[in-house]
């Protein structure tokens, strides 16, 4: 072992809007935080997020409350959110959001001078009973944009050391299975370094590029992910893929939720109002499942639009010029640029696109990464040294299905979290696990492997495949014999991965080396969620089968949890115990 | 931020105002001259030497002057820090730059007295 | 259709070159950045920085047929006429006036640098409210056309002001968001602000071009903020 070592108290990997709010949490209270990311941070996905931040801080509704917050989002994961955890990402919630607002972030404004707040699916008034409620805090539709740069300049002003261009290829543990920090090189120079630290906090964001149709950037490949499991880490309930009712057909380029929030609707080829059948009482506002599912009913039955017939439209001219342009202005750019129509006069051709991974890493509210003492059941014990935040983790507050503007709030509060337990903890004295210089070969290996290859399949082809496989395997519907084909299909994709080949060795920026780095990431997310998903033999939130097309609570009110080191499949209590309310029993979940 | 010794105010604002200002006065003058050219038709010795010898003439003339100078040395001062810089001369820069605004100066300061003498010389 | 495509890698190159690339596309009207992750499929070496793919990361600013711009939202049927039909190469260069890293990968440093002399972070000394520090429509209005900057770098790197002096003059994105702050009502120190932005070089190095509002993909205006930003050290000056 040769590399270089670098120490700090505790080290970030990710530059998104969980890790941004950690790093900054932890460099505010003086600790020496770094923060490594493969891209400058304002390039991460959440300058995507579009509508808004979910939160009941009573700006439009005066008597809004968190508990109702709370509700709508244990019903919208279909009762596999952990209560608990739910509980307190809507209690803090408005807290994190008005820092936000004393951080610069531009939030739009009503009348009185408070924050906007937009109607957002699946929000309710009154624990369902109150009718639609206006929640989600919104800057335009450029919520995310304003809430990442907001959170890179404050991290700047509080001198968060960034390792921007640094690509995290793998977590360093020791004997005891410890994590004492990463492997990371410089993109720029090719310098690869150890980071050590007492905390590892991921933050690397979600895995939407497993599918050949995505919201998703082209950066999220699923990194932390790849390396826990690499690392021996479990993931649970990976098998939960939001598709987002509206991606513009083709492009994939998401249209914000915000758009059916400010009264845009659904139709088919008909010209039909299609949801008022499905979702009689929401209608268009129903959770996200529930349209994806209803948009893809209406095409399978041959009344979508286009060539194909592949596609229902979003319909938005009702709402006049002036609405459009200024509740939705990035909307009406992105529908000019990549669907060629224009809001103000056309539909825009949409349909449902892979957008979120509602799975992860499992961690408690800290942000403590989890393990199960038996593999893939037992206890949970906490992986020392490693911390999960954002859409990487699964605390897990979205369980089967998120709802619309949960994401970012789920990014600040939890973020917010893991900073101030770090915080805390460095105070009181946190162990440094020390590697051996085998374990640090160990974390090289995979590196080295890429920069030893002389021939093989080339990195783009095999994840063109994995894609497809994905897409065409483990979609909106599943099925039993097609998703066991798809397992079948990765395993062979595994073994072509492992003797793929890198072409070109150079040092310097040398981005064929991330890509094919990536691949294993996607790789291992893509397996652990077609293993998952074809054990787990129910329908919920997300995940629709056609063999089994209820869900059966008797057997999987639970999360499940995927042992990489087994490739088994096991389960894990909910959490029913909120501490302060209570719980939230399961119900029909109808809308 | 940027600190500058040789700018004329040694302050953006400043510099900026006196280009503008200095720009209406070499304008103005312009106007004013030409203006006149156009109305006194046939123009002999002693009409131009009449109207130059006049007291407001010699104000604006010196005005002029002054504007001018002004006026130069701002625009002249900014193309030499973007032109002559390390870009193109390396360590040199600094030299170069130096000589070149040292004799743009001084030329202008002789502009300036010789001026002053031909306007107020003869009163 | 024909691609040429500025290459220079440091390890093995003396100096860059212009290399020839031809590229299917069907006749396609596809953005750039789908050309170039096509090419990159062809010739893996090629080196780029893309993320968002839909023109909010500001990952793709590069020079496009000698246009900065981004490459995700920029159509082949816009950069230039019969470059779509392959009449003509697609000739793509890194942005202009900062180092190049490796092809179309350039170094912003000095661009980041300027950016943070702004301190582009809200400043109020006051102590906050236990809700947000209200502001009305009409205040907030008028941070629309600053905020939705991407940092991408497409305008400061056309501005020939920024070409010769990158470590002096802010630059045109840099100044956007200094008014950014100055201009937003939660924002107290205006006065140390100014104060930082009075020297001929920081601000004033800008004429007035404009290269930097015809290139800018969010449709913004630095020269107009700049404009607002001299208007107030005016005010203060006189």
């Amino acid at each position: 072992m040769s590399i270089r070592t670098i120490t700090f108290d505790a080290i970030v990997v990710g530059g998104g809007g969980a890790g941004m709010r950690a790093s900054l949490q932890m460099a505010q209270s003086g600790f020496k935080t770094a923060l490594i990311s493969k891209v400058f941070p304002t390039r991460s996905h959440t300058v995507s997020a579009q509508g808004g931040i979910t939160c009941a801080i009573a700006s439009a509704d005066p008597n809004d409350d968190w508990r109702w917050h709370m509700y709508d989002t244990v019903k919208g994961s279909d009762y596999i959110g952990d209560q608990d955890a739910i509980e307190y990402m809507c209690q803090v919630g408005p807290e994190a959001v008005f820092e936000l607002d004393h951080m610069g972030l531009p939030f739009s404004r009503t009348e009185e001078g408070r924050i906007y707040q937009r109607p957002f699916g699946g929000q309710s008034k009154n624990f369902g009973e109150g009718g639609q409620a206006a929640r989600t805090c919104a800057a335009a539709d450029r919520t995310g944009h304003a809430l990442l740069h907001t959170l890179y300049q404050q991290n700047l002003k509080n001198g968060t050391q960034f390792y921007n261009e640094w690509y995290a290829a793998e977590l360093v543990k020791d004997a005891d299975e410890n994590v004492c920090g990463v492997i990371a090189f410089s993109i720029e120079t090719g310098e690869t370094v150890f980071f050590k630290a007492k905390a590892t906090v991921f933050a690397t964001g979600g895995s939407g590029r497993i599918y050949s149709s995505t919201t998703n950037a082209l950066i999220n490949t699923g990194d932390g992910v790849g390396m826990a499991l690499r690392a021996g880490v479990p993931v649970q309930d990976i098998e939960m893929w939001q598709f987002h009712p509206t991606g513009i057909a083709g492009a994939g380029v998401l249209v914000t939720e915000g758009c059916r929030g400010e009264g845009g609707y659904l139709i088919n080829k008909d010209g039909e109002r299609f949801m008022e059948r499905y979702a009689p009482n929401a209608k268009d506002l129903a959770s996200r499942d529930v349209v994806a599912r209803s948009m893809m009913m209406e095409i399978l039955d041959g009344r979508g639009d286009g060539p194909e017939g592949d596609y229902v439209y979003l319909k938005l001219d009702h709402l006049g010029e002036e609405v459009l342009h200024s509740r939705l202005p990035g909307i009406c750019e992105l529908a000019i640029t990549f669907a060629g129509t224009d809001p103000v006069k056309e539909p825009i051709p949409v349909v449902p696109t892979c957008h979120y991974m509602m799975g992860g890493i499992p961690t408690n509210v800290h942000g403590q990464a989890l393990r199960m003492s038996g593999g893939h059941e037992g206890e949970d014990q906490v992986v020392n040294g490693l911390f999960a935040v954002g859409e990487v983790a699964c605390v897990s507050v979205h369980g089967a299905n998120r709802l619309g503007g949960n994401s970012l709030l789920d990014l600040v509060v939890f973020g917010r979290a893991a900073g101030l337990y770090i915080e805390d903890a460095l105070r009181q004295g946190m162990t440094q696990y020390e590697p051996s210089d085998d374990d640090i070969d160990a974390a090289l290996a995979r590196v080295n492997r890429w920069n030893d290859s002389k021939d093989g399949e080339s990195v783009a082809s095999l994840r063109k495949e994995l894609q497809s496989t994905m897409q065409n395997h483990f979609g909106v519907f599943r099925k039993g014999d097609l998703m066991e084909e798809g397992v079948e299909k990765l395993a062979k994709l595994r073994e072509r991965i492992a003797n793929a080949h890198l072409e070109d060795k150079s040092s310097a920026f040398n981005t064929a080396r991330v890509e094919a780095l990536e691949l294993d990431n996607l790789l291992e997310v893509a397996e652990a969620t077609a293993i998952a998903a074809s054990n787990r033999t129910e329908s919920r939130g997300a995940h629709s089968r056609y063999d089994f097309p209820d869900r059966d609570d008797e057997n999987w009110l639970c999360h499940s949890i995927y042992d990489p080191k087994t490739k088994q499949l096991g389960k894990r209590d909910v959490n029913f115990e909120p501490k302060t309310v209570d719980t939230f029993q399961p119900k029909v979940r109808t809308y | 931020m940027v600190t500058s010794v040789t700018s004329l105010g040694r302050n953006g604002l400043y510099d900026w105002l006196i280009q503008r200002v200095s720009a209406v006065v070499i304008a103005l003058y312009v106007i004013g001259m030409v203006g006149f050219l156009v109305c006194s038709g046939d123009l002999d010795y002693g009409t131009w030497s009449a109207f130059m010898g006049s007291t407001p003439m010699r104000i604006a003339n010196t005005l002029m002057l002054f504007s001018v100078a002004a006026h130069t040395w701002i625009g002249l001062w900014s193309v030499t820090t973007d032109y002559l810089t390390g870009m193109t001369f390396g360590k040199a820069a600094t030299g170069v730059r130096l000589v070149v605004q040292m004799a743009i100066a001084l030329l202008l300061l002789v502009y300036i007295l010789w001026g002053l003498l031909m306007i107020w010389g003869g009163a | 259709m024909k691609v040429s495509v500025y290459r220079y890698n440091p390890e093995t190159d003396r100096e860059p070159s212009m290399k020839e690339y031809e590229v299917e596309t069907n006749g396609k009207d596809l953005m750039v950045l789908e050309v170039l992750n096509l090419l990159k499929e062809q010739d893996p070496s090629l080196a780029f920085r893309r993320s968002c793919r839909e023109g909010v990361c500001g990952s793709d600013g590069m020079n496009i047929n000698g246009k900065n711009g981004l490459a995700c939202i920029t159509p082949l049927s816009e950069v230039a006429p019969g470059v779509k039909e392959g009449k003509k190469p697609l000739v793509l260069r890194p942005l202009p006036g900062l180092p190049v890293v490796r092809d179309l990968v350039v170094d912003m440093g000095v661009f980041y640098q300027q950016y943070e002399k702004v301190q582009p972070y809200l400043q109020n000394e006051s102590p906050a409210p236990a809700i947000e520090r209200l502001q009305t429509p009409e205040d907030r209005a008028k941070l629309d056309g600053l905020y939705e900057c991407i940092l991408c770098a497409c305008c400061s790197t056309s501005c020939p002001s920024f070409w010769w002096n990158p470590d002096k003059f802010l630059g045109p994105a840099a100044l956007l968001q200094s008014y950014r702050f100055l201009a937003d009502s939660r924002d107290d120190a205006t006065e140390q602000r100014l104060s930082r932005l009075d020297d001929p070089f920081s601000l004033f190095r800008c004429h007035g071009i404009m290269n930097c509002v015809s290139v800018c993909p969010k449709g913004l205006n630095p020269t107009r903020a700049i404009g607002h930003i001299r208007s107030m050290l005016l005010e203060r000056g006189v």
